[in-house]
């Protein structure tokens, strides 16, 4: 499920505004304009929040709703942006059964942030994945390109403080 | 395109090509169950319940949406089917809010009666997760139960397509989809403009009114009150299906009996107040047509409208009419001239309306709505509600005697009723301001060109050497048709009126919900305005300027229409908004 949380304030540039409504007008045309719209909205802006959506809305007439209601339902969509280090705990069914879930639930108390979403000062985004291809050492969690396996909870201070 | 014949249930059919097989099969008397299907509004094939069997088909098909062939095989009602209908049944109420007994819609939802008819015996045959949800009770007139919600999606389509609102919608995907609005915003805070037609689309009890009847009783049982009631013209057009009666009939006598035995002190009439309307309205037109003033001329009426227009037209509020609606005119004259007239505290006054409309439950709380210093109107209950409150007080609607309204708010004319129907505004209004520029007595008061359930009417009239263009919209997608054209500069119109329900009142947001099976069948708006076009001719006066309460009231107190009194007491202000 898609979060619609903004933990962290919106900072588009006028560049990214100019190239966003480039994209709108090259494809006003089109009947099926929306997809590709929010594919490239989220290519330039790195996420789809409020504001882009907002945008794209008065731009091209498409109610606002309609808008949501379609980068909610396709999960290649993110409302939130991703922080500098990102953090993907795999909820696949070996980490899964060798407790993934309680890692997932320790990092979104540890973050203040649930699945989906970014901490306010941009550092870490949590998301959950499927399968890394490392589960032999079930739980697996990668943070940016990194992998850590063999995770317990009590873990997690020590790795989180790595990151600065 | 002609006929194809086709079996059905091994009877022969003849159905007009291009007939889904739902169509079909009621020419044959055959009623497929439907809970998603809305007739040219939501026509998805989602819900599965109009599953039916055709000869050759791989799988099951939807019979709201497929198509009639020639030679075609359908079965209906096999046992395997019926099953099926009931899975999906037991499926829907794996996650629903199973509590009927306090529901609002018990008795009159379309998910309890297919249950009942394909005998689902066991409510919760299916356990495991279930969503809950917070009660969405943002929006001034009504609340979003989505416990309740089976996610037909009929409100959405309604709210887009026959709106062009579109601020509720599915979010999110697979189990976690709710409907709701963009970012998690409550209705309250987005661009809603409080039309109701969600609610009447709704199958089940998610989307219902926020109900006053308590703050009614309450009210009544004060003694320091003078509690007064106006119900709206389409209110006596549609009461009677709350009571079995069909379609159709005109309940005025019984609803004004009814509105007495619930214990207001005065059972007056919103008619009054349209005809007041058409004083204030058709002088304002004329005066604009005279004077280089803003136009074409809008109605202002219907609240829904009103709000659409400051959305999403900001640029076209100066046309709007400045008259307040029915609603807030009566209010208004009934705590400044009523209340002097009888020595009252407007304090102490209470004025309830009965509307077949949500959108008044908002705009009583509009600002420049409140002439006697104190709120025009307090309380606006809907059809629906008033419905509730007879059956709460133990009247027996059917048995009671058909009974006038008082004096002095109670006198309407023809022109007073009509205001319920698309067109019925216009119509008025041209009554008064034909006699008004030619000064010559109407050889027909029947303006039959503006008359009509089309979403859209054009019609030009020589009045007085000139051309008045004149158009009629119902429904906001239809208004926003006629927005665009003035905007553009396409169309010159010099007069429109736009009642933000398709139909206009009598098809409103408040009105008696109307089966899906019915709805999809028959034209309600058209059944429902005959009885106020009936009202209408059986009325010896039928101009609003004949209304002898009206003439008393510019005599004793308002001076002329559009006069400086009048303005202060009858005129308003709007805001310009955006969209959100």
């Amino acid at each position: 499920m898609a979060e619609k949380k903004q933990t962290v304030p919106f900072q588009g540039t006028e560049e990214q505004e100019a190239a966003l409504k480039k994209v709108i007008a090259d494809l006003q045309d089109d009947r099926g304009k929306l997809m590709p719209i929010l594919q490239k909205a989220q290519d330039i802006y790195g996420y789809l929040p409020m504001e882009v959506q907002k945008m794209i809305s008065d731009e091209t007439g498409i109610p606002l709703e309609k808008i949501y209601g379609v980068a909610t339902f396709y999960s290649q969509f993110s409302l939130n942006p991703k922080g500098r280090y990102r953090i993907s705990v795999c909820l696949g069914t070996a980490c899964y059964v060798k407790g993934s879930g309680d890692i997932y639930n320790a990092l979104m108390e540890k973050l203040g942030i649930v699945g989906g979403e970014c901490t306010p000062d941009g550092k870490f985004s949590l998301d959950a994945c499927r399968c890394v291809g490392a589960c032999g050492l079930a739980p697996v969690m990668m943070i940016n390109d990194e992998v850590y396996g063999r995770l317990t909870v009590d873990d997690l201070d020590d790795i989180l403080a790595k990151y600065e | 395109m002609g006929n194809v014949n086709l079996k059905i249930n091994g009877l022969d059919v003849s159905a007009p090509a291009g007939s889904t097989i739902l169509e079909a099969a009621r020419l044959a008397g055959i009623k497929i169950p439907t809970l998603c299907f809305l007739k040219d509004i939501n026509e998805i094939g989602a819900c599965r319940m109009c599953i039916v069997e055709v000869k050759g088909a791989r799988n099951l098909v939807a019979a709201c949406v497929h198509p009639v062939n020639e030679g075609m095989e359908v079965r209906t009602n096999t046992p395997e089917l019926l099953e099926a209908r009931k899975r999906t049944l037991k499926l829907i109420l794996s996650d629903h809010d199973k509590k009927c007994l306090s529901c609002v819609r018990s008795g009159n939802c379309e998910l309890q009666e297919l249950c009942q008819e394909l005998g689902v015996d066991d409510e919760n045959y299916f356990e495991g997760v279930k969503n809950e949800y917070e009660l969405d009770t943002s929006a001034p007139h009504m609340i979003r139960d989505n416990n309740k919600c089976i996610l037909c999606r009929r409100c959405s389509a309604v709210c887009e397509k026959s709106q062009a609102v579109a601020v509720i919608g599915p979010n999110n995907r697979g189990f976690a989809t709710f409907i709701g609005s963009a970012f998690d915003m409550g209705l309250g805070e987005t661009s809603c403009v409080n039309c109701g037609q969600c609610i009447a689309a709704c199958p089940t009890g998610a989307l219902y009114e926020k109900d006053f009847n308590d703050e009614v009783l309450k009210a009544i049982a004060d003694p320091e009150k003078h509690v007064v009631v106006q119900p709206a013209p389409s209110v006596r057009a549609a009461l009677g299906e709350e009571f079995g009666y069909p379609m159709g009939t005109d309940v005025e006598g019984k609803m004004a009996a009814a509105l007495r035995r619930i214990g207001f002190d005065k059972v007056f009439d919103t008619d009054f107040s349209a005809d007041l309307t058409i004083m204030e309205e058709a002088h304002e037109f004329l005066d604009r047509v005279k004077n280089g003033g803003v136009l074409p001329l809008m109605t202002s009426c219907s609240p829904g409208w009103v709000k659409y227009c400051e959305h999403y037209y900001p640029e076209l509020t100066e046309n709007l009419s400045s008259c307040k609606s029915p609603q807030q005119m009566f209010g208004a004259i009934t705590k400044t001239y009523y209340a002097e007239k009888m020595g009252i505290d407007p304090k102490n006054i209470v004025c309830v309306s009965v509307m077949p409309c949500t959108a008044k439950k908002f705009e009583l709380g509009r600002d420049d709505q409140n002439a006697g210093g104190v709120p025009d109107v307090d309380i606006s209950i809907t059809t629906r509600e008033l419905a509730r409150l007879i059956r709460k007080c133990g009247i027996d609607f059917r048995s009671l005697p058909d009974e006038g309204f008082d004096d002095p708010l109670g006198e309407s004319t023809g022109a007073g009723v009509i205001f319920g129907a698309t067109g019925g505004v216009m119509e008025a209004a041209l009554r008064t301001a034909v006699e008004t520029l030619t000064g010559k007595e109407l050889e027909n008061v029947e303006f039959t060109e503006v008359r009509g359930t089309d979403g859209i009417k054009e019609a030009t009239y020589h009045v007085a050497g000139m051309d008045v263009n004149v158009a009629v919209a119902s429904g906001l997608s239809n208004a926003r048709e006629v927005m665009e054209r003035v905007r553009s500069g396409e169309a010159n119109y010099h007069f429109i009126e736009i009642m933000g329900c398709p139909g206009g009142c009598v098809n409103g947001g408040g009105q008696p919900q109307v089966h899906a099976d019915v709805r999809n069948f028959t034209d309600v708006r058209a059944i429902r305005a005959k009885v106020l076009y009936d009202n209408d001719a059986a009325k010896t006066l039928r101009k609003s300027h004949e209304n002898p309460s009206i003439k008393k009231l510019y005599d004793e107190y308002l001076g002329e229409p559009g006069s400086e009194k009048a303005h202060h007491i009858l005129h308003t202000t709007y805001v310009k908004r955006t969209i959100n």
